[in-house]
């Protein structure tokens, strides 16, 4: 029995609505299968944390939770709609309900801060441009940003344009919110500034976060249940306290930072770093 | 067995050949689907959008309009006047052999208005704005800007293409009249200083020669172009990939793409209409 079958796996609290629901998801690059058949449930007001290593899955995972890449099998269903069987009509409503913020943070670089912010409401909604304008502030606020909704996206540091993104993924008040790396590329104080207001988006406005992230102390941070993708299967779903006591030993090795990489033999380092066989078992040693 | 071998090695060849042929044309098929399935994708959502909540913006269209259009001005009515002139000053040379100087007219109105002033017009935008349409969208895909469009229920080709589309196939033709006025005054200039011609009887001649179908396969022949270079920008923007050195390469391969589609285009168009 494989490792990920045996995995730990908490189910989600029976109380609780369940607000995204992933059920046998296989995906495929090409010939080469990326995601091997995940359960997953993400309920109503929590914050879940998707963590595994490099080309584990998670980013492919995340597309798919915002309905960006469509599967191979299996089913998502986000607010109770089966996302694949949504009309395009229906697809772009439930979007509306979605907030998401990037790794890079995706601010588009010709228009200024307070334009990003307001583009979701001037496409969506009949608003005028005063209102746009007074709701884009307040989302700023709630960001700690307020007073830069007149500078270009280049004109800001890396914490703050993903704060800019956090509240541009806010102005449509979304029911879910997505956050892609929220602590790559910032230094600790300002991935510290960040963790904390993934907690008041969730105390404040009672939204289901769901973040995915490789920075171990940010997961433990912020998380309620952490969802463990390990090279495509689920290894773990389960609060920070059952994945600290957890005796699966990739999990250890996750959480102690460890390489499950074998010891390379020597003469099998040098055969693949001369590319050739009977070359490397002829250069002398 | 040496001639075996050799016979086996030149089949080989022939055999590679004709697999890099038949890539290569699959590929080039693949290429023409894509932008039929773009320009289908466009109509739909220029037809579809207000229905889906989805609509096109005025705004982003005058915008495009803007950028391909106004401000090309400058630098296509520099090069529309300059090839005016030439036309006129090798139409005269040439003529001059003949003794038949006066009929310089002739050729200048019908190579401007026909072929020169659409083809330097496309060209020009092709490098100007095909480019800057792939740039700008390779940008904003390794940005992951084209993925916060999606989720934020905001189709990108509603919201980029359809406007750049509509503004390249309003704004070439606009941009190619604008040529064919620019390039006959400055031939008539030159005629009037060279063979003392008044302006007004160039431009009555060139009124008598030329008809309104010939202004319509110029103007005709611009709007093609536009289409395509909206199509082949938009097409090799969307399809970038590896960062900034894949932007470089789209640019450059849009570029290409753009003048050789127009150049082609020009001379199947020139063969259907004077057939």
């Amino acid at each position: 029995m494989s490792e990920a079958a045996t995995a730990t796996v908490q189910e989600a609290p029976p109380e609780a609505r369940t607000v995204i629901e992933v059920r046998d998801l296989v995906t495929h690059y090409g010939p080469r299968e990326i995601l091997h058949g995940v359960n997953v449930d993400i309920v109503e007001g929590e914050i879940m944390v998707i963590m595994g290593g490099s080309g584990s899955g998670k980013s492919t995972f995340l597309r798919h939770l915002m309905a960006l890449q469509r599967p191979t099998s299996g089913s998502i269903k986000i607010l109770d709609h089966d996302v694949w069987s949504l009309s395009q009509k229906q697809l772009f409503e439930l979007r509306r309900k979605l907030g998401v913020a990037f790794q890079s943070g995706a601010l588009f670089s010709s228009m200024t801060v307070g334009e990003n912010i307001m583009l979701p409401l001037y496409e969506h909604t009949k608003l005028d441009r005063t209102t746009m304008e007074i709701m884009a502030r307040m989302k700023l606020e709630v960001v700690e940003l307020s007073g830069f909704e007149d500078l270009m996206p280049s004109e800001l540091s890396g914490g703050m344009i993903k704060r800019a993104a956090v509240a541009r993924a806010l102005i449509m008040d979304p029911r879910i919110l997505f956050f892609d790396e929220p602590s790559a590329g910032l230094d600790p104080v300002v991935s510290k500034q960040l963790d904390e207001l993934i907690l008041r988006l969730r105390d404040a406005m009672g939204m289901t976060i769901c973040v995915v992230t490789h920075e171990l102390d940010s997961a433990f941070t912020i998380a309620d249940r952490i969802t463990v993708l390990d090279q495509g299967n689920i290894l773990f779903i389960g609060t920070v306290d059952e994945l600290r006591s957890s005796a699966s030993e990739r999990i250890q090795n996750l959480l102690n930072r460890r390489s499950e990489e074998a010891e390379i033999d020597p003469d099998e380092y040098l055969r693949r770093l001369t590319g050739d066989k009977e070359e490397a078992e002829g250069m002398p040693r | 067995m040496a001639e075996g071998s050799n016979q086996n090695t030149a089949q080989s060849a022939f055999g590679r050949f004709f697999d890099k042929v038949g890539r290569t044309s699959i590929s080039g098929l693949e290429e023409v689907g894509r932008h039929g399935v773009m320009l289908v994708e466009s109509l739909y959502w220029l037809i579809a959008g207000p229905r889906m909540s989805q609509p096109v913006r005025l705004g982003s269209v005058i915008a495009e309009m803007m950028e391909i259009g106004v401000r090309a001005i400058g630098i296509i009515g520099i090069m529309a006047a300059a090839i005016g002139a030439m036309l006129a000053i090798q139409g005269i040379y040439t003529l001059k052999v003949f003794g038949a100087e006066g009929h310089v007219v002739l050729g200048v109105a019908f190579s401007m208005v026909r072929e020169f002033a659409p083809l330097i017009t496309g060209i020009l935008v092709a490098g100007r704005s095909g480019s800057a349409l792939s740039a700008r969208l390779g940008t904003m895909k390794i940005n992951q800007e084209l993925d916060a469009l999606e989720v934020m229920g905001i189709n990108p080709v509603r919201f980029l293409v359809v406007p750049s589309l509509i503004a390249s196939l309003v704004m070439v033709p606009v941009l190619t009249f604008m040529s064919m006025a620019l390039g006959l005054y400055a031939a008539a200039l030159y005629v009037r200083a060279t063979l003392g011609m008044t302006m007004a009887a160039f431009f009555d001649q060139t009124i008598n020669v030329l008809s309104l179908d010939d202004l319509m396969h110029g103007l005709g022949k611009a709007a093609i172009f536009g289409v395509l270079i909206a199509l082949i920008g938009v097409l090799n923007g969307f399809l970038v990939k590896g960062g900034a050195e894949g932007v470089g390469k789209a640019t450059t391969r849009s570029v290409v793409q753009c003048i050789s589609a127009i150049v082609v285009t020009d001379m199947l168009f020139a063969l259907v209409a004077t057939f």
